[in-house]
């Protein structure tokens, strides 16, 4: 059983999914029957499952809150806020428990005994939530019992539900030996008779100590097709006839006709219909020999222009290689495109969480918000996706405590009640932008301003651009909420939220008008497997920058240069002074040109800081692919990564912000980055740093 | 070897079913819900039919009644799979014509006496 419990888990995954959206979407008060049908369907589905893979503390959790569905959907029952609440408890409860026998965790007995019972108490049944109470006592009815007298009559109709006497005679002679004789007495005449009803009826004698409920179980499918009678054989007992009833008053609800598939089952069929599953580290393998394939490719293309060069063009072999080999790339290069692709998901698996959290948390909050979502199919690589996550539940939850305000402060304001909380997401470069915007209260700056000067991250007489003053948001320990709650902390999280997007190579900016709201931005490279890379040559070695850290490359000029006390050099670039780094000292290599003078310096950015990165020589700019260090070596500080390039070297990419991290502890005590005295514009992060 | 089409919307379960079923020599062709049950029956002939009740598109009451509406299919047995122990469920399914039915959850040996039960 064990090879199906992977479908189990992923398919119950998805249906708790699809009851979570579906719930979520019920109107209270008027309810679609088929959208409830839906949600019992997915509940039905776990309870089947869990009960025949041997999950049976699931498939008992699950029973409770499906019948409480099932009242839904017979209409039996009001759907109701609370119940809908407890329903999408019960749902994280069940989501709990599946990930908990997945990966063999704990599973949170506590939470799982409280949600029960509230289910429960909301059903009025606490105490009878065992699931299939067998549907009859046993019955002992066979001491002293030699054998028994069965009297089957079946019905006309009985062969059209593909019952077949034959099979019962069969099964009854397993049981023990049997004798039978036919009843013909209803036979028509053979003009009349229809092959397809069932005429006969049979008289059988089963001899030896027999069960009773064995033979009604031979008969358990026809007992409403039938006229059954099942008497003791025994001489000694009293001719006790039991008869099962022979035709139970027909039920007057037909069964319902199938409903008509809804819109939606419809278009989840197509998608079905045309995706397949395929673990994520097959997709990874082929990535990964992707890039090896691209790297052999670059090594052919490599060769083969020096042959050609060597040999000039006169040779057409040589010329037929060339263009061969200049096909392997561009069919390398759309490989390398479509592989990523599949990666790729749709930003719609992180929105799809918002709307449930939007919910718990108006209701917590006392507010009413709307949330529109726009560009939910716009794509990203499953891995920064995963990452991504958090940091967006992070800001819609400040967004909707911090920013939308109560309804009576909005109706004050001239605003509409319900606040909207809107998601976007879109495609930009090589880059996915999410916004996510709220018309709330926008962020007061002169609190903040007070706050960080209050906290000494801002001098007394400092002005700051509004820009500047929105960005201290992200400072760690700024908080502005004047009275903490459960929702969003105490500050701590804006800083996290930064720091997280940063790691994945992305950026988070905020804009904010006071009273009509908020917007942040946040940035994000499509993939990271892939970095478009400017090369570089450090002494005899070639380094690869992220093209995303590079502001601008310069020829030094001493006159900008000051030498500070110690070992850091400052340039005075235009208004601002960045400190140099020298890379092969932060490398420990040796550098044979003591001069800065009009050597090569990338400036760069990385967390906020600027830096200028002195380099022998640019090189090309290509796309790599990127290899962990830490898969294959160890991590190193300063590193992110390393590539192969075509000649089958390798060279490593820079990690920017750490190398500039790096550069301030070589270089301490010196403050790596002293802010211009005039500069009106001056990053008050590095002031604190 | 008997022919069985299996119908289950929930693919561990109709993977499960299968498998064991085929384990037994059975040749089992599998369908995700009544319609596409229904599309494949009219052009293959089966000795048995197993098919769960809740289903999206089509559910296994209908599929049964439908079934029962082709000629070559007047006498096949049909099995629904049902989780209800009240006996509405399969009284509903007896009522459009099912054989019997399996109470879910089941062992794959439960499923293989029954099935060898109809089968013989």
């Amino acid at each position: 059983m064990q090879q199906f419990h992977q479908t189990f888990f992923e398919e119950s995954f998805e249906g708790l999914d699809i009851m979570e959206n579906e719930l979520l979407n019920l109107d209270v008060g008027n309810a679609d029957s088929e959208v409830i049908n839906t949600i019992f369907r997915s509940a039905h589905s776990i309870k089947g499952g869990s009960g025949t893979f041997g999950f049976t503390a699931v498939a008992e959790f699950t029973h409770v809150a499906e019948t409480l569905l099932d009242e839904m959907r017979d209409g039996v029952r009001q759907v109701t806020q609370e119940s809908v609440d407890i329903l999408l408890k019960s749902v994280d409860v069940m989501r709990d428990m599946l990930t908990a026998l997945k990966d063999g965790g704990d599973m949170d007995a506590e939470n799982i005994a409280t949600v029960q019972k509230q289910l429960e108490e909301l059903l009025g049944t606490e105490g009878t939530s065992n699931t299939s109470a067998p549907e009859s006592g046993s019955n002992n009815e066979n001491s002293g019992v030699d054998g028994w007298l069965i009297s089957f009559r079946p019905h006309i109709e009985m062969l059209r539900t593909g019952n077949d006497p034959v099979r019962m005679m069969y099964a009854l002679t397993e049981l023990g030996d049997i004798e039978t004789k036919a009843d013909l007495s209803a036979l028509p005449a053979f003009a009349d008779l229809n092959p397809e009803d069932s005429f006969l009826g049979w008289e059988i004698t089963l001899k030896g100590d027999v069960n009773k409920d064995d033979i009604t179980e031979v008969f358990d499918w026809v007992e409403d097709e039938c006229d059954l009678e099942i008497t003791p054989l025994s001489s000694s007992s009293a001719q006790e006839i039991e008869s099962t009833p022979t035709d139970a008053p027909a039920t007057t609800d037909t069964p319902t006709p199938a409903a008509s598939p809804t819109k939606q089952a419809g278009s989840k069929k197509s998608t079905e219909s045309a995706s397949i599953r395929v673990g994520i580290d097959k997709v990874d393998e082929i990535i990964n020999l992707v890039g090896e394939l691209v790297i052999t490719q670059s090594m052919l293309g490599q060769i083969g222009g020096e042959i050609g060069n060597d040999e000039g063009h006169n040779s057409s072999r040589m010329e037929k290689l060339l263009e061969g080999l200049a096909q392997l790339e561009r069919n390398t290069r759309e490989i390398q495109e479509s592989v990523m692709r599949i990666r790729m998901l749709p930003i719609s698996f992180v929105f799809s969480r918002v709307p449930r959290l939007v919910h718990d948390l108006s209701g917590k909050l006392d507010k009413k918000v709307e949330l529109v979502t726009t560009g939910e199919n716009t794509e990203l690589d499953k891995t920064v996706m995963e990452k991504i996550g958090d940091p967006m539940v992070h800001l819609v939850r400040n967004a909707l405590d911090h920013g939308i305000e109560p309804p009576e402060a909005r109706k004050q304001e001239g605003k509409p009640e319900t606040g909207t909380l809107t998601l976007n997401a879109y495609h930009k470069g090589g880059s996915i932008v999410i916004e996510i915007s709220d018309d709330g209260a926008g962020i007061n700056k002169e609190r903040v301003l007070n706050k960080a000067r209050a906290n000494g991250l801002v001098g007394e007489n400092e002005t700051l651009t509004d820009d500047a003053i929105n960005d201290l948001i992200f400072h760690p320990g700024l908080s502005t909420a004047e009275s903490l709650s459960d929702v969003s902390g105490r500050g701590v999280g804006m800083d996290v939220v930064r720091k997280n997007i940063k790691s994945l190579g992305g950026s988070v900016r905020v804009d904010s008008v006071e009273g009509k709201g908020t917007i942040f931005t946040i940035q994000l490279p499509l993939t990271l497997a892939i970095l478009d890379g400017q090369l570089v040559r450090v002494g005899s070695e070639t380094f690869i920058i992220p093209l995303v850290s590079i502001i601008e490359s310069i020829q030094v000029k001493s006159d900008n240069l000051n030498g500070i006390a110690g070992k850091a050099d400052l340039y005075k670039l235009r208004e601002e002074y960045i400190p140099v780094i020298r890379a092969q000292h932060v490398f420990g290599m040796e550098d044979d040109n003591a001069s800065l003078n009009d050597r090569l310096m990338v400036v760069v950015e990385g967390d906020g800081h600027k830096a200028g990165i002195i380099v022998d020589d640019l090189l090309a700019q290509q796309q790599v692919v990127i290899k962990s260090l830490e898969t294959n070596y160890e991590r190193v500080d300063g590193l992110s990564g390393a590539t192969i390039l075509g000649d089958g070297t390798v060279a490593l990419i820079l990690d920017i912000a750490g190398v500039i991290e790096m550069f301030k502890t070589l270089s301490a005590p010196v403050p790596p980055s002293p802010v211009d005295p005039d500069g009106k514009d001056s990053d008050i992060a590095e002031e604190a740093a | 070897m008997a022919s069985i089409l299996a119908v289950d919307d929930s693919a561990s379960m109709r993977q499960m079913v299968a498998f064991t079923l085929k384990g037994a020599g059975y040749d089992v062709t599998e369908a995700k819900d009544g319609q596409e049950a229904l599309q494949i029956a009219k052009s293959n002939s089966y000795n048995l039919v197993i098919t769960d009740i809740n289903m999206p598109n089509m559910d296994g009451i209908t599929l049964t009644k439908e079934l029962r509406t082709l000629p070559s299919y007047k006498f096949t047995p049909i099995l629904t799979l049902t989780t209800e122990s009240s006996s509405d469920k399969k009284m509903a399914g007896k009522q459009a014509g099912a054989t019997g039915w399996i109470v879910k959850p089941f062992n794959p040996d439960q499923l293989l006496a029954t099935v060898k039960k109809v089968l013989g």
